[in-house]
């Protein structure tokens, strides 16, 4: 029997790319054309459902759906509130750019099968979004990273499997850690399912503490790996610097997937009813979150390489992030996922200018030396100079409205020197880092040769260059929105926050109201 | 038999880990299958440890022991056997076109910008088809 009283639209994010990908893999994978535009069809489908979870979520209560229709805390459940239906929301905008330049660039058809895992990862990522489960959560955890191997490794070359090599190891290191924490937590409380965590959490006796807390800071550190904190954030710049330039762009997601289990789990299993394991996370994440800060924006100043400073910008981002995260207030949830919105859009935006920078610049590769000028000098320096505008968190783009809501966030909290010392330095080092970039590359290469039409030929730039760039102003155009619209997105960021921490909604939709009666 | 579980979950993390941090493929992937092998026995250890107790309803047992940690060590050696075969190959395919079998990456592959292969785009745009 179908329970007709469920939302079956919540497993859609979940079910619709899963039957995509093994379509595409078994009826398109000699018809390029084809797998295209299915590819796109699914993403814009998903973008198409995301929104109307989104609209639902905004005026309505928790929404959770049981597979199977298996009651939790037995069952697994997706649960759908503010905070899930955003990060599907972003998603699908990041992947419908993404798809969109992959396609026109021409990287899509440089490998095998980069459609099926594109949408194998999609599914990966939203599931990790809507589950309610703690080892569902691993099991979506695997599906994107599976996928994202895929991805990264398309197109082949030596160092790019080297690097490929690297990353998949760090990964399965990190899933071991996992499933360890996720057995500790298991052997102390018999539950998975984060509600039922939560409610077990508060109830646990003095002697199971110690181990409740080891199997809460087990998977701190296993989220501190997909978020690329310090100190075991090593991974990321080699990792996202050697896979495609699209590819990158999509992975400006799966750093977020880390931040937002943190910030679930935090909250809901280990937040203010948890008792002495009440807010575990805060006291190692600030200093972890301050040191990626500085790391990254650090590497910007450092790096020799294009794609490498977008790394390192993605890693002091993902700094920011964390540092918002990590004060565990309700408005620092709010500058924390309003920055998250505008760096995953940064991020992409710059990995894919410097793919088409790269691509026509064929004798010089990505490195921060003067060069003779290459196609569209201008307008590739213009898209530049907003991107890293947007990235550095200057005015007018959503960086700065971002990086002062963390700011502000932090104002009336005991962290407010460290924080205000380190985000406004690393602010510094990051402009100049860019600047330096920026005048190198476009400027100073325009002073090597002349003329337009001596560049070097580049490399085949896809059949539709024109497209390809108008996805980066996609991109760009996320950061403009989400400036101009900053007043109602924070609303709903604050009603998601608001969500986050008052977790009752959360448990009595999963588990039933009376679930709260013991309290 | 706790001490046996346990000393035997020990052994194999300290031995996966020692091997992991040889930085060498080959030993990173048998480091890597004894890290799932420990969490694997780790795991059945949740349920708390029985001896010859029926997982699923049956009509003359006394007691049961846990069938959800069976379950999920049953989905975890999947997901373990799979990504041993890809990182198997993946090692493979790095050692036959680097030459080299080490896993960190070294002083040269960071330099970005070496004229004509910047992230590897030169053998790509050929072999990628």
């Amino acid at each position: 029997m179908i329970d007709l009283t469920l939302n079956h639209w919540i497993v859609a994010p979940i079910v619709l790319p899963s039957l995509l990908a093994p379509i595409i893999i078994i009826a398109m994978r000699h018809d390029m054309l084809l797998s295209r535009v299915f590819s796109v069809a699914g993403v814009a489908a998903l973008l198409a459902i995301a929104i109307a979870l989104v609209v639902q979520a905004a005026d309505g209560p928790v929404q959770h759906y049981e597979l199977g229709n298996w009651d939790g805390p037995f069952g697994i459940v997706m649960v759908l509130d503010r905070l899930s239906a955003l990060m599907l929301l972003l998603t699908a905008v990041l992947a419908l750019g993404v798809i969109g330049y992959a396609i026109a660039s021409g990287w899509d058809a440089r490998g095998r099968h980069f459609h099926a895992l594109f949408q194998f990862q999609l599914m990966g990522v939203n599931g990790a979004f809507l589950t309610g489960d703690v080892f569902n959560l691993f099991v979506f955890f695997e599906v994107l990273l599976i996928a994202s191997y895929g991805l990264m490794l398309h197109g082949g070359g030596a160092k790019r499997t080297r690097a490929g090599l690297q990353y998949v190891a760090i990964n399965l290191a990190g899933s071991t850690l996992f499933l360890i924490a996720i057995g500790v937590l298991y052997g102390v409380t018999g539950t998975l399912n984060m509600a039922d965590l939560a409610l077990k959490a508060a109830a646990m006796p003095a002697e199971n503490q110690a181990l409740l807390q080891t199997g809460g800071v087990l998977l701190l550190i296993v989220f501190a790996v997909k978020a690329a904190a310090a100190p075991i954030h090593f991974w990321l710049p080699g990792a996202y610097a050697n896979a495609p330039g699209p590819v990158a762009a999509l992975f400006a997601i799966m750093t977020k997937v880390g931040a937002y289990a943190i910030l679930r789990v935090y909250t809901l299993v280990f937040g203010a009813d948890a008792g002495e394991a009440a807010w575990l996370a805060a006291d190692w994440l600030l200093p972890a979150a301050l040191a990626t800060l500085a790391i990254g924006m650090v590497g910007v100043l450092g790096a020799k390489g294009l794609v490498r400073q977008v790394c390192f910008a993605v890693l002091g981002s993902m700094g920011t992030l964390l540092t918002a995260i990590a004060l565990f207030t309700p408005e620092a949830t709010v500058a924390a996922l309003y920055y998250l919105i505008h760096s995953t859009f940064a991020a992409a935006a710059l990995f894919l200018l410097a793919d088409l920078i790269v691509a026509r610049r064929p004798d010089v590769g990505d490195a921060i030396t003067p060069a003779p000028r290459f196609m569209q000098t201008g307008l590739l320096a213009a898209l530049f100079f907003a991107a890293a505008i947007g990235m550095a968190g200057m005015p007018p783009l959503s960086g700065f409205i971002g990086k002062l809501l963390v700011l502000e966030a932090a104002a009336s909290t005991p962290a407010m020197t460290a924080v205000w010392t380190v985000v406004l330095v690393t602010s510094l080092l990051c402009i100049v880092g860019f600047a330096r970039a920026g005048s190198t590359v476009f400027w100073k290469s325009a002073q090597v040769s002349g003329d337009e039409d001596d560049a070097p030929a580049p490399r085949p730039l896809g059949p539709a260059p024109g497209v390809a760039l108008s996805c980066v102003g996609f991109m760009l155009a996320g950061m403009v929105g989400l400036t101009l619209f900053a007043g109602p997105v924070t609303g709903y960021l604050a009603d998601a926050a608001a969500q986050l921490y008052d977790p009752s909604d959360y448990i009595t939709t999963v588990l039933g109201a009376d679930a709260l009666a013991g309290r | 038999m706790e001490i046996l579980v346990a000393s035997g979950v020990g052994a194999m993390t300290a031995a996966g880990v020692y091997l992991v941090l040889r930085a060498r493929s080959f030993p990173v992937i048998v480091g890597l299958a004894m890290l799932s092998y420990a969490v694997n026995v780790f795991l059945f250890a949740t349920g708390r440890i029985a001896i010859n107790l029926p997982p699923v309803i049956s009509k003359d047992a006394v007691a049961y022991s846990d069938p959800l940690p069976q379950a999920l060590v049953l989905t975890a050696i999947v997901i373990a056997f799979g990504m041993t075969a890809v990182v198997v190959v993946l090692a493979l395919r790095a050692y036959l076109e680097s030459g080299d079998d080490a896993v960190d990456i070294g002083a040269d592959d960071t330099e970005s910008g070496q004229p004509g292969e910047s992230d590897g785009l030169g053998e790509s745009a050929g072999t990628g088809r």
